[in-house]
């Protein structure tokens, strides 16, 4: 089973967001997400400075079987990208929600949080994919 | 989806099950890297019961092989020993790739892929019309590939001593009888260790006996990896009806000698090398960002190429892939990933062997 975490947002393409309440947000990919792909051995992360809109492109994450995007699941400027994950991808596969957190963004809109999943939501998508 | 006799007992080990050319089979059993170093550094075992196993007997069984087989036959004297050929069509293109066993001068078995088996039986039969021989399909068997450095001492452990006593003293590309089974120090990861065919009704028992020895079970994920870190190819990636031996890095499994043996597809390759073989079959350790998979354009001095398998490498921690490329001598090239080039070094298409790095460094 995958873990969903009460406290984060979630995207339909599987990726989390931690409110930081300083008009940042944290985000990764979901338990879920990770154990699909498999071992990660490859993240391409954003560059701070940055900007995107929801939807765009924004990283790789490249298992040993295939590459899958990022996609940025809220409009922004990246501030900060997890640099470790450039000697240690696997840590997105063992620790999804903490270690393995992918890019801080500077949030364009605050509304744009509102209109995510929260855990039950993503939960229930889940649920309706297995 | 058609399922090996070993099924339930993926199911039993937790593996993630995918169609793999119409077959059910596990792709891993939780960690494909983990699955990877285990046979780097210990024993592991794949179910490789959807590879078809063909028993050729005849009068004719060895000029039939002649004719039908690029490598020749002929070299194998000694009863068990084993060959690996590429069968052609008439325009020089792969087939299929196998390994074939020698074990009398009119009994031979063979080992065909598990995706190219109808096409392959379909040309095999139509070849061998002239021929005094007959082809049995053995779907009666299982077999499963036990690979690493502790994988024959494991094997060997299970085997009572009249056993252990034939298999044993295998060499290398051997393989010997224990009556209904057959054992053979051969294999597709650059590792030691056994093929082991048998009657499919005993699969779940001895999938059972294995694991009870510590030998782990290795899904298709892991084989795909290890066999490309050892310099394997695969057929329908790195080579196909459409590419000669000679640009798949096969050259050095066509038998030239004698002149006289005229093999199906043999004037197509001597054609091929009298007006100069055009492209070369490479190795790219890649020096930029990202990952090497199949069908990335490569980028080289003299023109374009292309890779056919890719990876990232768990032992060496590096992506490699093989690459077709322009005939030439350059050492570095660049490889479009995602519409960015990147660089790579272009080396012999070996990385790995015995657990070990065998790149130039």
């Amino acid at each position: 089973m995958s873990n969903v975490l009460a406290n984060l947002k979630y995207s339909e393409s599987h990726e989390w967001l931690l409110d930081n309440g300083d008009g940042t947000v944290t985000v990764g990919i979901t338990d879920h997400a990770q154990a699909l792909l498999g071992d990660l051995v490859f993240v391409e992360v954003p560059e701070v400075g940055s900007t995107f809109a929801v939807g765009d492109e924004c990283g790789v994450v490249e298992s040993v079987k295939a590459a899958s995007d990022l996609y940025a699941p809220v409009s922004g400027e990246v501030t900060e990208v997890n640099e470790a994950l450039g000697d240690s991808p696997e840590s997105v596969n063992a620790d999804p929600y903490g270690a393995g957190w992918i890019f801080k963004v500077k949030l364009a809109d605050k509304a744009q949080l509102a209109s995510l999943m929260d855990a039950a939501a993503y939960q229930a998508l889940l649920d309706s994919e297995a | 989806m058609q399922r090996t006799p070993f099924y339930i007992k993926h199911l039993e080990a937790g593996a993630k099950m995918v169609d793999f050319a119409g077959w059910e089979m596990p792709i891993h059993y939780g960690s494909q890297l983990q699955e990877h170093h285990d046979v780097r550094t210990d024993a592991g075992m794949f179910d490789v019961s959807h590879m078809t196993i063909l028993d050729l007997e005849g009068a004719d069984a060895k000029p039939f092989l002649l004719k039908l087989l690029a490598n020749n036959v002929d070299k194998l004297k000694e009863s068990g020993k084993a060959l690996y050929s590429c069968m052609l069509n008439e325009q020089g293109g792969v087939i299929d790739d196998l390994i074939v066993y020698y074990l009398t001068d009119t009994k031979y078995r063979i080992v065909v892929n598990a995706a190219t088996r109808e096409k392959d039986i379909a040309w095999m039969n139509e070849q061998l019309k002239p021929f005094n021989a007959t082809l049995t399909f053995r779907s009666d068997l299982a077999m499963i590939a036990v690979q690493g450095p502790n994988a024959r001492d494991k094997v060997l452990g299970m085997m009572p001593a009249h056993e252990v006593a034939i298999a044993e003293p295998l060499k290398h590309f051997y393989g010997a009888f224990i009556n209904d089974w057959f054992i053979a120090r051969t294999g597709y990861t650059g590792e030691d260790g056994f093929e082991m065919m048998f009657p499919a009704t005993q699969a779940p028992k001895v999938w059972d006996a294995l694991l009870a020895a510590g030998i782990k079970p290795i899904g298709l994920g892991a084989r795909d990896t290890l066999r490309l870190e050892a310099g394997m190819n695969l057929y329908g990636l790195d080579m196909d009806e459409t590419t000669s031996p000679l640009t798949s890095g096969l050259g050095w499994t066509i038998g030239w000698q004698p002149a006289e043996r005229d093999f199906i597809g043999r004037k197509a390759l001597e054609a091929e090398k009298a007006a100069g073989v055009q492209q070369r079959f490479v190795g790219l350790v890649l020096t930029g960002k990202g990952v090497l998979r199949s069908h990335m354009k490569v980028v080289c001095s003299q023109g374009e190429g292309e890779t056919t398998s890719g990876t990232f490498s768990p032992t060496l921690k590096e992506s490699i892939a093989f690459a077709r490329i322009p005939a030439g001598t350059e050492t570095e090239c660049q490889v479009d990933i995602r519409g960015k080039l990147q660089s790579a070094r272009i080396v012999k298409p070996n990385f790995v062997r015995f657990g070990k790095s065998v790149l130039d460094v």
